[in-house]
């Protein structure tokens, strides 16, 4: 029997249970949604409505309005998993950085407001699209699967408006389905790959035994680490599909079953270390001290790697811990973080050409000159062939932050930060 | 033989002339994760003692008579007071939440400290025992300098980008002067005419006119072998005579030395790793400097421009003092 239901954004699903604290029954998360949902709605009112008198008083010239759409998601706290997903993943993240934002902005006389969009669970985020038009809406956070961004992307409303994924790692984004008014700031799955083999190269682990689950997001993550072997000159030894049915850890004496079909699943090959692509979390967990040999496991379980991860401290990110920890009641997930990042590139690109005007702004942001900071050591920037965000990539357990990629020695003509993901010769990105 | 004792008394006399300068001077060091100070012989540079204080403790400076230490324990949101003369903990002073470092008033009776998570500066009055004033800034602020006359007070905060001017008879920020990406440590010039801002994320220090309130150059670094993000300038010195400037580039490993008249980087010193904040003792012959992932401090020779030697010291070393 199947339990898991979730699949909304399946790619960073592993993400979100990682470093969530707490536990939910199903019940309560579905029903702390519903409140969000009609909370968000409320608050969207009274948002338009003081921010129109606020307008008023002060003209409307230093305000800038941030968009923030996603879908609600039935989340079930899925069998295997010990953390349900926070309902508010993403956008307890945009929140944190409007407040960040006007923390500045009281110094610059500029202003930011988030207003909410959220489409219903089976509704159709073309209708939240149309409420961001009509409210004027010019930059968009979105935390959707990377078809319903392209479907809204389509859509003549969004014509004028600078989109920003926080949410699809799909490299197809980046590569021929990338649009003009896209930009990105979650890793693709292409820099989370790279910035795992890069390490296991460091390391001298790099014959690889991929273990692949059954869902789109999972071949996708497989292939993007055959892609990174080739590059960094590791071996994949086998490429082999997970197709064990899970569900006996609930079953008594069920873990004897785990450990015979992990056994078999990694016996009679030759391999340094077992990478997991199966973004669902569905059988990853399995696998630690069940190898036939002992060996390290990475990939979506075991040593992550990630955008950002609760063990993480340094260069100053226990200070942005800290802060969203106060405002969510809860840890800093990769979703977060990447609507936190684009939230903040909107501050940042006001605060540094002094403007409001949102096409100055962007034509900043995408310049050469704009850098943002974002805790983790190199700065970060838009790539001007794909619109992603150049970024480190964490590599993390729940508990360690193990390493960050790029890893020392992996150099780039330009920047060390373009040896993660699709770099400029390689593109297949044209803006249209 | 009466050469030999000529030669003897001579190296005794040049001996006890370079020493005398540093004679009974003392090095204070704060390391953040091993919740201790070392203390060193700034001539021998032994470690003497090695003294558990609050937990993380970062920014330290030394009290106006010098018989102090006070110690941004951040982690127990306190500022410790060390005795220098006993080094026992004396009862400590409040600071506002998570003080990551602060700055004396020339008064000797104000401590002006960065709250990190609140995004404020709090005034504590050290006689009284408490914050007497709290002043609203950008996201984390950090770098504290105060005016060598005690009018002005430059706090940098670090995600907002900005340097803040306040006013210390108003306590009002009268000006903002937006620099490069997080920027960390403020250091005036002895004359008051500037102040210098390091911005780590962004790899440059920024000179400002303290008059003007602007920015009259921004020193680039770049060093043959190491990628520019390695480049994170934090802790600055300039030297009373404002010849010379001082800046710590984090992960790079270095030093770079300033003409601080032409703003040329005469030059790079290699130190520990991820160096931190730095400090002169008083003759200004010597760089001490605290190198965060090595766990040790290295001496700079300031007259030869050369790294003389590291110390070991505890763990995470992050701030550091010389008590004359």
């Amino acid at each position: 029997m199947r339990v898991i239901k979730w699949r909304l954004s399946p790619a960073l699903v592993y993400a979100r249970r990682r470093f969530y604290p707490r536990a939910e029954t199903r019940v309560r998360t579905v029903a702390v949604l519903g409140r969000a949902i009609v909370t968000s709605l409320i608050v969207g009112v009274l948002l338009t409505h003081a921010s129109g008198s606020a307008c008023a008083q002060e003209g409307g010239a230093h305000n800038i309005d941030v968009g923030y759409l996603s879908q609600a998601e039935k989340r079930e706290a899925p069998f295997p998993y010990l953390d349900a997903p926070p309902a508010d993943e993403g956008l307890a993240g945009a929140r944190l950085a409007i407040a960040d934002n006007n923390t500045t902005g009281k110094f610059t006389g500029q202003s930011f407001v988030l207003k909410e969009f959220i489409a219903p669970e089976g509704g159709d985020p073309a209708e939240a699209l149309h409420q961001a038009a009509a409210a004027g809406i010019r930059f968009l956070v979105t935390d959707l699967p990377a078809s319903k961004i392209l479907a809204l992307d389509a859509s003549p409303e969004a014509a004028g408006m600078t989109i920003f994924n926080a949410g699809a790692p799909d490299d197809a984004l980046r590569a021929g389905e990338c649009r003009a008014n896209l930009l990105h700031t979650i890793p693709s799955r292409a820099m989370l790959a790279d910035a795992l083999v890069q390490y296991l190269v460091t390391k001298r682990w790099t014959n690889i035994l991929l273990a692949v689950g059954t869902t789109e997001g999972d071949r996708l993550y497989a292939d993007a680490i055959e892609r990174s072997a080739h590059k960094f000159q590791a071996h994949i030894i086998e490429r082999k599909p997970w197709t064990f049915e899970a569900g006996a850890r609930r079953t008594d004496t069920g873990h004897f079953a785990i450990e015979a079909e992990v056994a078999r699943f990694t016996q009679g090959i030759d391999y340094d270390v077992l990478v997991v692509a199966d973004e669902g979390d569905e059988f990853g967990d399995y696998l630690p001290y069940h190898t036939f040999e002992p060996r390290p496991i990475a990939g979506t379980s075991g040593l992550v790697p990630t955008a950002w991860a609760r063990p993480f401290q340094q260069w100053g990110a226990t200070q942005l811990q800290n802060r969203f920890l106060k405002l969510a009641n809860r840890w800093m997930t990769a979703r977060d973080f990447a609507a936190w990042a684009a939230v903040r590139a909107v501050g940042e690109a006001a605060t540094r050409t002094n403007s409001t005007d949102p096409d100055v702004m962007v034509k900043f942001m995408r310049s050469d000159k704009f850098d943002l900071a974002v805790y983790k050591g190199a700065k970060s920037s838009f790539r001007s062939w794909d619109g992603q965000l150049r970024q480190p990539v964490l590599l993390a357990d729940e508990r360690d932050l193990v390493s960050v990629s790029p890893q020392p020695g992996f150099l780039h003509q330009f920047n060390e930060l373009d040896t993660l993901g699709i770099d400029q010769p390689e593109t297949k990105c044209r803006f249209k | 033989m009466r050469i030999l004792i000529g030669l003897t008394a001579a190296f005794v006399c040049v001996f006890s002339a370079i020493s005398e300068s540093r004679a009974g001077e003392t090095v204070l060091v704060s390391n953040e994760k091993g919740n201790t100070i070392t203390v060193l012989d700034a001539n021998s540079l032994e470690v003497t003692k090695t003294i558990p204080v609050g937990q993380r403790p970062r920014g330290i400076v030394l009290s106006k008579d010098m018989s102090e230490l006070y110690i941004c324990a951040s982690d127990d949101d306190q500022i410790d007071v060390l005795d220098l003369n006993t080094y026992q903990l004396k009862p400590p002073l409040p600071s506002g939440a998570d003080p990551e470092t602060f700055a004396l008033h020339p008064d000797g009776k104000h401590l002006y400290i960065s709250n990190e998570n609140d995004s404020l500066v709090s005034i504590v009055d050290i006689a009284q025992r408490q914050v007497v004033a709290e002043i609203p800034v950008g996201v984390e602020p950090e770098g504290m300098g105060i005016s060598p006359d005690g009018k002005w007070i430059v706090n940098t905060s670090e995600t907002t980008s900005m340097a803040h001017v306040i006013d210390n008879d108003t306590r009002q920020v009268v000006a903002n002067i937006l620099v490069d990406s997080r920027p960390r440590h403020a250091e005036w010039t002895s004359d008051g005419a500037q102040f210098w801002v390091s911005a780590e994320v962004g790899g440059t220090v920024s000179i400002i006119d303290a008059a003007k309130r602007q920015i009259i150059h921004k020193i680039t670094f770049a060093i043959p072998g190491v990628p520019n993000e390695a480049i994170q300038p934090v802790g600055i010195l300039i030297t009373t005579d404002r010849k010379l400037g001082f800046v710590a580039l984090g992960p790079a490993n270095r030093v770079a030395v300033i003409d601080a008249q032409t703003y040329d980087v005469k030059q790079y010193l290699l130190v520990g790793q991820r160096v931190w904040n730095l400090a002169f003792n008083h003759d200004q012959s010597r760089v001490f400097t605290t190198n965060g992932i090595s766990n040790d401090i290295s001496v700079i020779d300031v007259h030869d421009l050369k790294v003389i030697k590291s110390v070991p010291v505890g763990d995470q070393p992050w701030g550091v003092v010389v008590r004359p």
